[in-house]
């Protein structure tokens, strides 16, 4: 299993309600059902995605997270997760809005756009970063709503999110000395644990 | 292709049967018939323990015959063969199908064209409405008769879709999956204004005699086949018949506008003269009545979710992109709905210039979700 999903799965009660936002695969949610007992169900856009969901048994909806979550009810989930899909969508802020209204909590993980290297890149050569966690020239790049862990901690509290807990990881998911010491210089992607204001 | 080959690559020749309830069955109307007649087909093995029964539900002019053929001489098979069949999506190496004609219809089981019992006369306009849960009911006769306790799938597109919806509300032991495709849980006042243009169209003709047409002698030829036509508009998308016929003429000469035909207006024509042939005007009106009144969250004070709260059957729900008649938002509330109650719901979106028809065409992408939850549903059994 991805090990990002694991870190994630481990902070899932079980029979939770769950919602993944760009589920993938529908990893997390099968582990989650075998596992927790979760009979969760994720939203994705991808064909092949999707009937790689259906082929597992995985409850999954054809939708694109740009057109929002209106047709979800407020409360609906314990829990709204969305891995590296927060710096593609075209609204992060009212999507991070909308996730902790139908969820009680939310957990978000994102690439760092703060991380050393790009900064390296950007403020040594000029150029926007090539970096092995966002790979991506800036004319094709999916990621559109890059954002460093200060930057979203600052927009959780001007929202009053409460930030319930933090994993920063190096690229390959594992915790790192430096990451934990200097995340926003050292982490490569982050988890939060959200929830709503108290 | 040779016709062995095509049979051979099918399911080959098939044979209806005919089930006979000799028993009142009282509508949800009010209105009781003293008996009925249900014609149906199988395909695939029924396995030992009756757990791999599927139940294939028809459209507004469907019929049994969804699969194979009846004669190694027809020239096309069943209307659904692109889905049933050895390995298709909906594959009779795995499964038991079951496909019939609803009450009501005009291919064989009891409807507007059947003699009422102890009299000469057919029934005609005097059919009493039927309805989709009492279309579900029977069904069920159908399936008791077979010896089916519970269906591993009920399918249905269109109109099939709303019968394999209502099974999961009406009998939620004996469903275990619904496939809804191109379907709705009620239809749009678009929708039904479509319906009535097209039932307009029939008991305006005046070969229809408020519905007694046979014992005039006659049949409403042009109002079915106008009814047909504005029907297949619908079913068809802009673009879809832009593709298919764009502005070819099939004769005529533009710049002297005289004798102009375009090839969009012979091929509606020849669709609508073909179907009025084929099809019952008061089964057409009745399968018409049967789709506006559907609507099972009006029971539950117009909540679909209430409606949907005590079914237990997994759902598939299947929408098409160029669909405007059944469009994708309908599915969606559906699937919508299905997440509120907490029910187990995947749904897909079908890329497709066909339109509303697309649920019966060989579409890569629709086959193989299609096929892939049935298998896994298969695997699971």
């Amino acid at each position: 299993m991805r090990p990002d999903l694991k870190i994630i799965a481990d902070l899932v009660n079980p029979g939770a309600r769950v919602l993944d936002l760009g589920c993938g695969e529908g990893e997390l949610l099968a582990h989650l059902r075998a596992n927790k007992g979760v009979n969760g169900y994720g939203l994705d856009v991808d064909a092949s995605n999707i009937t790689t969901c259906l082929a597992k048994g995985v409850n999954v909806i054809e939708h694109d997270l740009d057109a929002g979550l209106q047709q979800f009810a407020d409360d609906a989930f314990d829990m709204v997760v969305m891995t590296e899909t927060l710096q593609s969508v075209h609204h992060p802020e009212e999507l991070l809005k909308e996730m902790l209204r139908i969820g009680r909590e939310c957990i978000v993980t994102f690439p760092n756009f703060g991380h050393w290297r790009c900064r390296l890149h950007l403020g040594l050569r000029g150029r926007m970063p090539i970096v092995n966690h966002l790979p991506y020239a800036w004319y094709d790049t999916p990621n559109i709503r890059l954002c460093t862990f200060d930057d979203f901690e600052r927009l959780c509290h001007a929202r009053r999110y409460r930030i319930i807990q933090r994993f920063v990881t190096g690229p390959d998911y594992h915790p790192r000395h430096l990451a934990g010491s200097l995340p926003n210089l050292f982490g490569t992607i982050a988890f939060y644990r959200l929830g709503r204001s108290t | 292709m040779s016709k062995s080959a095509f049979a051979g690559g099918n399911l080959g020749v098939v044979t209806p049967r005919i089930f006979s309830h000799d028993a009142p069955f009282r509508l949800r109307s009010g209105a009781e018939l003293p008996r009925f007649d249900l014609v149906y087909e199988t395909y695939g093995t029924l396995n030992a323990d009756r757990s791999n029964a599927i139940l294939i539900c028809h459209a507004l002019s469907g019929h049994h015959h969804a699969a194979g053929v009846h004669a190694l001489t027809d020239e096309k098979p069943g209307w659904w063969n692109n889905c049933i069949g050895p390995g298709k999506a909906i594959n009779t190496d795995q499964w038991f199908v079951v496909s019939l004609n609803n009450l009501g219809g005009c291919h064989g089981s009891t409807g507007p064209r059947t003699r009422r019992p102890d009299s000469d006369d057919i029934y005609g306009p005097d059919f009493p409405i039927v309805c989709v849960e009492d279309w579900v009911r029977s069904q069920a006769l159908l399936a008791d008769h077979l010896g089916i306790e519970r269906f591993a799938a009920i399918i249905g597109g269109s109109l099939g879709g709303m019968q394999a919806l209502q099974w999961t509300i009406d009998f939620p032991e004996r469903a275990g999956a619904a496939v809804v495709i191109a379907s709705a849980a009620k239809l749009t006042a678009q929708n039904i204004a479509f319906n009535e243009i097209a039932r307009h169209a029939i008991t305006s003709d005046p070969h229809f005699h408020g519905g007694r047409y046979q014992a005039a002698g006659h049949n409403p030829d042009v109002g079915l086949a106008i009814a047909r036509m504005i029907g297949h508009v619908t079913y068809l998308s802009d673009s879809g018949m832009g593709q298919r016929f764009g502005r070819q003429l099939k004769s005529g000469d533009l710049k002297v506008g005289d004798n102009v035909e375009f090839q969009v207006q012979s091929y509606l024509r020849y669709q609508g003269q073909t179907f009025s042939r084929q099809f019952d005007a008061n089964t057409y009106i009745l399968m018409t009545r049967a789709l506006d009144l559907y609507d099972p969250a009006s029971a539950c004070g117009d909540d679909l979710v209430k409606a949907l709260l005590q079914t237990s059957a997994k759902f598939l729900v299947i929408s098409f992109s160029s669909d405007w008649r059944f469009s994708v938002e309908r599915s969606q509330e559906i699937a919508h709905a299905l997440v509120r109650a907490g029910k187990d719901v995947s749904s897909a979106v079908i890329e497709s210039e066909h339109g509303h028809d697309s649920f019966l065409l060989p579409i890569p992408r629709y086959l193989d979700v299609f096929g892939t939850y049935l298998a896994q549903l298969h695997g699971a059994l």
